[in-house]
């Protein structure tokens, strides 16, 4: 069977800087890989060339087995892919629908909003999944007083909404407690249990370990070295993150 | 029974309280459009009070359902420049690039023809003069998205350069439109129904409408606010933001024509040179006072609808009231300066 994504000899430089180097990289189809890494590893980078928002230098990108030429965000979408951004790529001066449903507005033909679907929906998923039970946080709520949390929980929300097979989290928990951390990994495990596939980045190795069936670890751009986590504990995994750390090599 | 009695008076308080929780979520969305709206009746009633004789007539009505058109075409489309976070101050040069387009058709088609015979050699006139002020605002959507120009600077620059095409091409030649007195054309475009309401005023308030759709109702309206709210978010999740930015300046090119044949219509002479001076200024006003923030990502079409009027009634009042002319600048810096002021300081305010 084919992977659900797969990546051939990915390069990527920002003038003078090269983050990724010749990295081959896989996702298989019900597959969760978590990817590791110090910071400034390349890890964000890697995904936002997944997401079609980097064009890379070199390299082939290839969904289902199939070669993808200039990856966009929107083909990335088409192809099944959200993400959850580092950054978490909201506006703030927007409202909670405009935010879920930014740049993939439901509409009727000709291009006009479908404004009473995008707002049921969106409150379908404040009380579904958000969990948010303030009176307050409506649809048309604006995101910028909304908490860290919160904000986060959009972003995660949004990321679930479109029912994708590919999910890309980019430092979910940071910023989240102990009980948001949780439900997120749950939420992880739930997309493996659905037969989907994701790609989880965070660096809290606990966290990983427990919901990635793999672990890819990233230094200075490039793989340094990769584990089924059934084969590894977690001991051993944390002292193998030290020592690439200090010596850029795994053994 | 008691409890029934009971349980019908809390679900009175209940819905009296939901009609003022309503009434309270109104006001605080619409505290802009309500602020402009007291504004405007505010110095309405000033000028009645000041020039009793000018504003309880009905002439000076008419003047200004004649006179806001010109720019206030230009101010809806401009609000959304503004919210995409780009700035045009090339629209006044655009207006006589566009109408150097029609002149030029127009001479070749229908020029020293008379009455209905001019009609459809103006109407492509008309369409010439729409699609290269379409194609001019690509220009300057082109030249700050690919090349990475400020839009502020782009469009000093271009406003320049195309003044400079025009006063070339016509080697600063006006150029009549008598001819077109009398036409369906000209009735279309500048006439007054049942003699008295500027018909301009109409397709003022449809190009109100279809801007209000465009950025309310449709994607490139959504795309609009967040372009300029938050522009790597926005790419991060697949907006188009080059074409957007590039399709609003083509917007304002192509209302900037249009604004440029009405004006020009209205007193029956094309005026290269001049062809589109002040308005700069009245627009910017406008679209400033009507709420949009300079800082992108906010603003609506009401709200600079209502600022054109503010704007046309100042500068009406400051005349009849006494004052010189020369106030009408001084004022509307002012008005321009303070509303930005205003956003400015709320913006640190909220945080
Ligand atoms: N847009 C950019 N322009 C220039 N350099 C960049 C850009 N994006 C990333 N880099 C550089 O690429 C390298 C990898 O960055 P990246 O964000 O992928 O790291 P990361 O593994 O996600 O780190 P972290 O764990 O801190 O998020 C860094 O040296 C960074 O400075
Ligand atoms: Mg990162």
């Amino acid at each position: 069977m084919n992977y659900r994504l797969e990546l051939r000899k990915i390069s990527k430089s920002f003038g003078e800087v090269q983050s990724l180097r010749d990295i081959d990289f896989q996702v298989g189809q019900n597959e969760v890989v978590g990817l590791l890494g110090d910071n400034g590893a390349g890890k964000s980078t890697l995904i936002k060339i997944v997401t079609g928002y980097h064009q890379p230098d070199r390299g082939e990108i290839l969904f289902n087995g199939k070669r993808v030429e200039h990856l966009t965000v929107t083909k990335a979408r088409q192809l099944g892919v959200e993400t959850v951004y580092q950054e978490r790529a909201l506006a703030d001066q927007q409202t909670l629908w405009r935010n879920i449903f930014m740049g993939r507005e439901l509409s009727h033909r000709f291009g006009f909003l479908d404004l009473k679907t995008m707002k049921s929906e969106t409150n379908r998923l404040m009380l579904e999944s958000m969990g948010f039970t303030s009176a307050a946080v409506n649809p048309e709520s604006i995101i910028k007083t909304f908490s860290g949390g919160e904000k986060q929980g959009v972003a995660i929300v949004r990321a679930l909404h479109f029912r994708a097979d590919l999910i890309i989290l980019d430092e979910p928990t940071m910023g989240l407690s102990l009980q948001e951390t949780r439900k997120l990994l749950e939420f992880v495990r739930d997309i493996k249990g659905a037969g989907k596939s994701a790609i989880f980045i965070d660096h809290n190795v606990f966290h990983v370990h427990s919901v990635a069936d793999r672990v890819v670890v990233l230094d200075r751009g490039t793989v340094a070295g990769e584990f089924q986590t059934k084969d590894i504990t977690l001991d051993d995994l944390m002292e193998k993150m030290y020592r690439v750390a200090q010596t850029g090599s795994l053994e | 029974m008691t409890s029934s009695v009971d349980q019908q008076t809390k679900r009175r308080t209940e819905q009296e309280q939901d009609f003022k929780h309503s009434l309270a979520r109104f006001a605080r969305k619409n505290a802009l459009q309500l602020g402009i709206i007291s504004v405007f009746l505010l110095l309405w009633l000033l000028f009645i009070v000041g020039a009793p004789r000018v504003f309880l007539a009905p002439e000076i009505y008419a003047a200004f359902m004649s006179s806001i058109p010109f720019f206030g075409i230009m101010a809806l489309p401009l609000t959304l420049v503004i919210i995409a976070r780009e700035i045009d101050l090339s629209f006044g040069s655009i207006m006589a690039v566009g109408m150097t387009a029609f002149v030029l058709v127009f001479e070749l088609l229908a020029d020293g023809q008379e009455g209905s015979a001019l009609v459809g050699g103006a109407l492509v006139a008309l369409a010439a003069a729409l699609v290269v002020g379409f194609l001019v605002g690509l220009i300057n959507g082109i030249i700050v998205v690919k090349i990475g120009i400020p839009s502020l600077i782009t469009t000093i620059g271009t406003q320049f350069f195309w003044r400079g095409v025009v006063l070339v091409i016509t080697s600063g030649q006006g150029f009549s439109l008598i001819n077109t007195r009398g036409t369906a054309f000209r009735e279309v475009l500048v006439g007054r129904i049942g003699g008295y309401l500027p018909i301009q005023m109409v397709w003022m308030v449809l190009i109100g409408i279809a801007m209000w759709i465009l950025l309310n109702r449709h994607r490139f309206g959504a795309h609009v606010y967040l372009v300029g709210d938050n522009e790597n978010s926005a790419r991060l999740m697949g907006v188009n933001v080059d074409r957007t930015r590039m399709l609003v300046f083509g917007l304002i090119g192509v209302a900037a024509a249009f604004a440029g044949v009405l004006a020009s219509m209205e007193v029956n002479y094309f005026w290269p040179a001049t062809l589109g001076e002040g308005h700069l200024m009245r627009t910017l006003a406008a679209v400033f006072l009507g709420g949009t923030s300079v800082f992108g990502g906010t603003g609506t079409i009401v709200g600079t609808f209502l600022a054109c009027f503010i704007v046309g009634t100042i500068e009406a009042g400051t005349v009849s009231i006494g004052l010189t002319g020369y106030f009408t600048q001084l004022i509307f810096g002012l008005i321009i300066v303070v509303s930005v002021a205003m956003h400015t300081l709320l913006r640190k305010r909220l945080g």
